[in-house]
């Protein structure tokens, strides 16, 4: 591109060619030289005229030279010194890729965009679909840490499954990226901060159902597999909020196993005890759709608050804020965690930091999404990454 | 035949759920406000409606002998596959012919596979319903979770409409229980099936076509599977594949041998499943109005299963003659 330019510039510029141009600046430097000379020998003042050279020379010294880089680029350009050895840090590395399951919207997302860069920088991706079992993970975890790809990234069950490998493939060299789940091994990570995930979520319904609202205040809480990190921190940040909103009560707090049935189920029986009930939290949209649906079916979605969270799949947030499955979603958008990891890789590959070099975290940046505020650019689908 | 007399104990199972049942409903209904509402009774019976649907199916064939494990993979993948080609943009009759279609095929191969092949059934349809699952969720749709295309229009109302108050999959699952129990006790079928479940050999001996009577039952499973299906996906908006991997199945076997349908084959009817699935509905509503963990409610409902096969084991002791390794 620059090189480009400059080759239109000059063209567009008449003037000198390159012999007139030597000429002019020999010029400019022999009456500088001159001057600095009779300087020297306490010729204290200067002539009106020596100066007025002066200043000409230099003048001509600087324009000419500029003339002289343009002319030069516009055969060879400027080399910058940093860009190849980008590109070498780059090129042929192995990255291992070990989430959950390869088949759902985060994971999908996550790892169509790291394809894009890993096309572009001419390094390779290993997949190992665990298929949402964390014995096969293990196992999958353990080969591709033998294998000794450059980085893996990695979506942890929970906090302490891959732990130990953690630590053996650090000391292995091999640095690890974790998304959205820590370990309780150190690691670099990506991703959700899920206890103010549930905070926010929290809040959207004391604003909705608490003090001054005029509302019930009775809310129902969805919780994933209760063993999970994920449901775990989400309900310390919903509890952490409701401590300090007495008016909020909590009907109903159970488990739907992950599961759009049995959200849909508990969701149902909760709406029949409690016909004035003012929110649903939700802790994953894939399950979440259930409890909506029970709303929604019910004809209840004008009264009853259902605030879900999640990737921002269009199909599974949007559509749904549209049609009133969910009044609020709190997405983390996997377009850019998949640019947060994109970055990590390529801070990793050129930095080259020691196996006890301290970790850092980046976490997600999410967003209250709800039908008043949601954009067309608000949720991804599939084609944003091609 | 030996149907008919071999029920004349005072004290059937069915029976003993049935008490349990009412005194559970009566118990709820006293001490739990709210719990005895039109409209708490008719969620009661909507959250077991899938449930009940395919206990129907896999009622008709423990009486014949035989069992189908691959029902759950079946109704995920067959009905994802349908909401699937609908998401692609083909129109919702082609998709539901070809996802309908899908289920029988399986249906019949599983059928070959237990009635030609002579493959035990606990190990044939374990085997296609990790084939169904595998092949479905790397070829057929792109994520776990398909949701429901909003062109699907009227058909929706099969999961979450209403009749006169009353839940559509409720009544689909009366009108399903109700022509199963028209066919078991009227037709040629289900005297066969009858007769296949209580000795194979000897009704393959008295002219009972064993073979094409298995295949059509393991057909009626794949239908079946397909129904509960549609019910379950129109109702969550969604069909989440990884329903496979629960326990679904189990419960759906709970409920069939709860409601006294002995393993051991060729006894009980469509009335012991209906008993068997309100038991477990009032159960399990109960315990969420009482706000107990899934995981609490999961390990109540493990116990009950044990409890049930024991009793299973002592009031319809194995036949010696017949029973053999691999027998469910």
């Amino acid at each position: 591109m620059t090189g480009s330019f400059h080759a239109a510039s000059s063209r567009m510029l008449p003037i000198e060619t390159g012999e007139q141009m030597k000429h002019h600046e020999e010029e400019a430097v022999n009456i500088m030289r001159d001057e600095i000379r009779t300087r020297k020998n306490g010729g204290g003042l200067l002539k009106k005229a020596t100066m007025r050279g002066l200043l000409g020379a230099l003048a001509m010294l600087s324009l000419s030279s500029l003339w002289h880089a343009a002319a030069d680029t516009s055969v060879e350009g400027i080399v910058d010194p940093t860009i190849k050895p980008y590109f070498e840090a780059m090129k042929g590395k192995k990255i291992g890729y070990v989430p959950f399951s390869m088949s759902y919207d985060l994971s999908k997302g996550w790892y169509a965009g790291m394809q894009i860069q890993a096309k572009e920088l001419g390094y390779e991706i290993i997949t190992r679909d665990p298929n949402w079992n964390t014995d096969v993970g293990v196992q999958a975890m353990d080969q591709l840490i033998n294998a000794k790809p450059d980085i893996i990234v990695l979506q942890n069950p929970d906090l302490q499954s891959y732990a130990k490998l953690l630590k053996r493939g650090t000391e292995a060299g091999i640095h690890f990226i974790s998304v959205n789940i820590k370990s309780a091994y150190p690691t670099y990570y990506i991703g959700e901060e899920w206890e103010l995930n549930g905070e926010a979520e929290a809040q959207y319904i004391v604003d909705k159902c608490g003090a001054g609202t005029g509302r019930s205040g009775k809310v129902a809480v969805v919780q994933g597999i209760l063993t999970s990190a994920a449901s775990a921190y989400q309900i310390r940040g919903v509890t952490e909020v409701f401590s300090k909103h007495p008016e909020i009560q909590i009907v109903s707090n159970q488990s739907a196993n992950w599961d759009a049935g049995k959200a849909h189920e508990i969701t149902q029986s909760v709406l029949q005890q409690n016909p004035d009930l003012c929110g649903v939290i939700g802790f994953w949209d894939g399950m979440d759709i259930g409890a909506g649906s029970a709303v929604k079916e019910a004809h209840m979605e004008d009264k009853v608050f259902v605030v879900s969270s999640g990737g921002g799949y269009k199909e599974a947030a949007c559509d749904r804020l549209m049609d009133g499955t969910y009044a609020a979603y709190f997405s983390y958008d996997v377009r850019g965690q998949a640019r947060d990891i994109n970055n990590l890789i390529r801070i990793l590959l050129q930095s080259k930091p020691a196996p006890d070099a301290p970790k850092f975290t980046l976490p997600t940046r999410g967003e209250l999404l709800t039908k008043d505020n949601i954009k067309p650019g608000s949720c991804w689908t599939m084609d944003d990454f091609k | 035949m030996k149907v008919a007399v071999r029920r004349t104990g005072i004290v059937t199972q069915e029976k003993i759920v049935f008490t349990i049942f009412l005194l559970l409903f009566l118990g709820f209904s006293i001490f739990l406000p709210g719990f005895l509402t039109a409209n708490n009774v008719a969620l009661l019976l909507q959250s077991v409606s899938v449930l009940g649907i395919l206990s129907i199916a896999m009622g008709v064939m423990i009486i014949t002998g035989a069992i189908d494990l691959s029902m759950v993979a079946l109704m995920a993948m067959s009905v994802a596959w349908a909401l699937q080609l609908i998401n692609n943009g083909m129109p919702v009759a082609a998709a539901m012919m070809i996802g309908g279609g899908a289920a029988i095929l399986v249906g019949i191969i599983n059928g070959i596979l237990v009635a030609y092949v002579e493959i035990p059934p606990l190990f044939a349809t374990l085997a296609t319903a990790a084939c169904v699952y595998g092949f479905g969720r790397f070829s057929l749709i792109s994520q776990d979770t398909v949701y429901l295309p909003a062109s699907l229009g009227e058909l929706a109302e099969i999961g979450k409409g209403r009749v006169y108050g009353v839940p559509v999959p409720v009544i689909v699952f009366a009108v399903l229980a109700g022509l199963v129990a028209l066919l078991m006790r009227y037709t040629k079928f289900g005297r066969f099936a009858y007769a296949i479940g209580d000795n194979r050999a000897t009704a393959r001996i008295t002219g009972v076509p064993v073979r094409p009577i298995l295949v059509l039952q393991y057909t009626l499973s794949g239908i079946v599977a397909f129904i509960a299906g549609l019910v379950q996906a129109t109702a969550v908006n969604s069909m989440n594949t990884r329903i496979t991997d629960t326990l679904l199945i189990y419960e759906v076997i709970l409920v069939v041998v709860l409601g006294g349908i002995g393993l051991s084959g060729g006894k009980g009817g469509v009335r012991n499943v209906v008993v068997g699935t309100l038991l477990i509905g009032t159960f399990l509503n109960g315990m969420t109005i009482l706000n107990i963990q899934f995981t609490a409610q999961n390990a109540i409902k493990g116990m009950i299963l044990l409890v049930a096969i024991a009793i299973d084991q002592l009031i319809n002791p194995r036949d010696e003659q017949t029973s053999q390794q691999g027998d469910i």
